[in-house]
């Protein structure tokens, strides 16, 4: 649990909500230094202006009055128990009126505005000792008049809301530091139920999936696409294993024959027993070869097209050259193979892999496609296009497959039970759908009646750029 | 076929034993080197007429031995051997520099007959306009073919056909070699095919004559021939 705490100290989540915080306490701190700042500047203002207001009042009282007008009127403002300061000296400095008791030496000398401490008489003759902000103004006839504001009550309330400015920034601090490591704790403990859960599944309880938190939120849509990936992976490994137990067996069982032959060749001890079983091995060898390739090509034409040149394929001169390919075979066995189709049709891909689709469909074809009443077989190769889609068909005039199995004909191995005599690996079909696949199409078969339609269904060469284009362009 | 001097470069010694035993019957002289640098070392000599090379070797692997080789100069015709069989893969193969590219497993007749076809394509006669063997003659520019005068009416596949097999004529072309070079395809088609398409081709030049040019070779493939 202790690696687990040190590496939430250096988890990315950590520093992440202290970087916010650091950022936050900076602007927090800011804002109570300008409030602060701004109140006292404010409030001093304020207090300057009242008291030069008030000096000029009095000035002019003085002016109208005279001397007893105005210590009349500030003995009188002097008995407010505010925080308004008064005095008035002569010019010796002997106090007239007033209710400041003591000044710094040579306050009365300087006229102009001060900050200083003073000493107060009160009511309750009780002297106190305050700071004020004053006024010394010199009056014609040598009278010195003062007037301020005790400020001690505007800087204790200066201190309180410096005060309370700090107290707000450790508070922030604390909610900073505590905050940032919860939120990094929760962001920490979501991503180590992911890793935990890899780590088990990586262990080999590969049936394992991450848990999901319901909230739909980015670490459950990670989590989610984790878990389709894993779904895909199993699948994959699931279609993995099914193959490879088809081509130990499909492989197994010509080598247990291959075996077998040559075990009785040599018992038999007979020269010419073992030259037949030579030759009979030798035959099965290439089937077995033949095998092989197939399985190697389905294998990599379903590993996908990484790897597999694209290029423009005349579907038409294709078809055209299967056909010819294959005329000459199917006049052999007594059918007619003809091609249709005349439009122009490119598909993007790898023309050998789709010739030999298209070879395959064809062998089937002439294997399978002899009509049940004897009559002479016909195989039309066409190709048809309908907007981006292109169709490649061959279509025989044999008795087809039933609705049930048209499916079931593309898994491996497979050989309908009527079709066994014809021989065959059981692999043609697989390679074809494979390869129609890869091309980013599909294969299907359907009723011809009478006959079968083998359909090779792939997007056009120019839809697919078109489509690329559009998404290109779609693309900021 | 002339006596040839093979140079087998095989890290597979049972494998390479068979090839050099075939090749000395075939009346070849042939060699055997392990491993990537005692073949480029040999080959380097000059004394071959072909060369048979592994794609992957102990020490330096086939297409580095073929860079080297090319790299010096030399234009011996190199047969490359591969368990690597897809497109992709034929496709550097020949790039780097080989001449022929054959996967492994492989019949052995195949083996032969496209060591033969090699060095005879790099004799300097292959830009020829015309071909005639026992009274067949072909022209390629005005694709014409006639035997003993009298002309015989062809297929353009057909004609191409014809063509590939007179340029190698007297030596054997097997099934596979023929659907490589004429039609350009490079599958195993799993039904006859090729037999079909040679036995249309020989109804048409063989039929009229007592003399047949296309000869069957049981398990190999084909030879046109006096």
């Amino acid at each position: 649990m202790r690696s687990r705490a040190g590496s939430l100290w250096r988890s990315t989540a950590f520093r992440q909500s202290i970087l916010y915080f650091a950022l936050l306490a900076l602007t927090a701190g800011g804002v109570i230094a300008y409030i602060s700042w701004h109140t006292r500047v404010t409030l001093h203002r304020q207090t300057v202006e009242t008291v030069d207001a008030e000096v000029r009042g009095l000035a002019e009282q003085y002016s109208t009055g005279g001397i007893r007008t105005l210590v009349t009127l500030v003995d009188k403002r002097s008995r407010n128990p505010d925080n308004s300061v008064y005095l008035i000296t002569t010019f010796r400095g002997e106090a007239l009126a007033g209710n400041i008791r003591a000044l710094p030496p040579g306050t009365l000398d300087e006229p102009g505005q001060h900050t200083l401490q003073y000493g107060r008489n009160t009511e309750d003759a009780q002297p106190q000792d305050g700071t004020a902000v004053v006024q010394v103004f010199v009056l014609p006839g040598g009278f010195r008049l003062v007037v301020g504001r005790d400020t001690s009550e505007r800087d204790r309330f200066l201190e309180i809301v410096e005060r309370a400015g700090w107290y707000a920034g450790l508070l922030v601090l604390i909610l900073g530091i505590g905050g940032g490591y919860l939120i990094a704790k929760r962001t920490l403990s979501r991503i180590d139920a992911v890793s935990d859960t890899s780590r088990r599944i990586m262990a080999g309880s590969l049936n394992e999936r991450i848990a999901l938190h319901g909230s739909g939120d980015e670490f459950d849509r990670l989590a989610t696409n984790l878990n389709e990936m894993l779904d895909r992976i199993a699948k994959l490994m699931a279609g993995m294993r099914e193959v490879s137990d088809n081509v130990a067996h499909d492989l197994r069982t010509p080598l247990t024959r291959l075996q077998g032959r040559m075990e009785a060749a040599l018992r038999s001890g007979d020269a010419e027993t073992m030259r037949e079983a030579l030759e009979a091995g030798l035959s099965d060898t290439a089937n077995l070869i033949a095998t092989f390739n197939a399985l190697l090509t389905i294998a990599r034409a379903e590993a996908g097209s990484a790897k597999t040149p694209r290029q423009p394929v005349d579907a038409r001169a294709l078809l055209g050259e299967i056909a010819e390919l294959y005329e000459p075979a199917a006049e052999e066995a007594g059918m007619r193979l003809s091609v249709s189709g005349d439009v122009e049709a490119s598909v993007l891909g790898n023309r050998e892999l789709l010739a030999q689709a298209l070879a395959n469909l064809t062998e089937n074809a002439i294997r399978h496609g002899h009509p049940a009443d004897g009559d002479t077989g016909e195989i039309r190769l066409s190709l048809e296009r309908e907007g981006g889609i292109v169709r490649m068909v061959v279509a025989d005039t044999g008795p087809g497959i039933s609705p049930a199995d048209r499916d079931r004909v593309f898994d491996r191995f497979v050989r309908l039970e009527e079709a066994r005599p014809a021989g065959g690996a059981g692999l043609g079909l697989s390679l074809v759908a494979a390869v129609a696949s890869l091309h980013g199409g599909r294969v299907y078969m359907e009723d011809g009646d009478p006959g079968l339609r083998a359909v090779v269904e792939l997007p056009a060469a120019d839809a697919t750029t078109e489509k690329n284009d559009a998404k290109a362009q779609a693309a900021p | 076929m002339s006596s040839m001097k093979i140079l087998v470069v095989e890290d597979d010694r049972e494998a390479a034993g068979f090839m050099l035993k075939g090749l000395r019957e075939a009346g070849h002289v042939a060699d055997h080197a392990a491993d990537g640098e005692a073949g480029l070392g040999m080959a380097l000599s000059g004394a071959y007429d072909v060369l048979v090379v592994d794609r992957m070797l102990p020490r330096r692997d086939g297409m580095s031995l073929l860079a080297e080789l090319r790299g010096s100069g030399s234009e011996v015709p190199v047969l490359l051997l591969s368990a690597l069989a897809s497109v992709d893969d034929r496709v550097t193969g020949l790039k780097g520099g080989g001449d022929d590219y054959l996967v492994k497993p492989y019949a052995f007749s195949e083996l032969l007959a496209r060591i033969e076809t090699l060095v005879r394509r790099s004799a300097p006669e292959h830009a020829r306009t015309q071909y005639s063997v026992g009274g067949l003659e072909l022209d390629r520019l005005t694709r014409e073919v006639r035997r003993e005068g009298r002309e015989i009416q062809l297929q353009p596949r057909e004609f191409s056909l014809l063509e590939y097999l007179m340029k190698n004529a007297g030596q054997v072309v097997t099934r596979t070699m023929l659907l490589e070079n004429v039609w350009d395809y490079h599958f195993d088609p799993q039904t006859n095919v090729i037999d079909v398409h040679m036995s249309r081709l020989r109804g048409k030049i063989d039929r009229d004559f007592d003399r047949p040019l296309i000869h069957t070779v049981r398990g190999a493939g084909y030879r046109l021939a006096e």
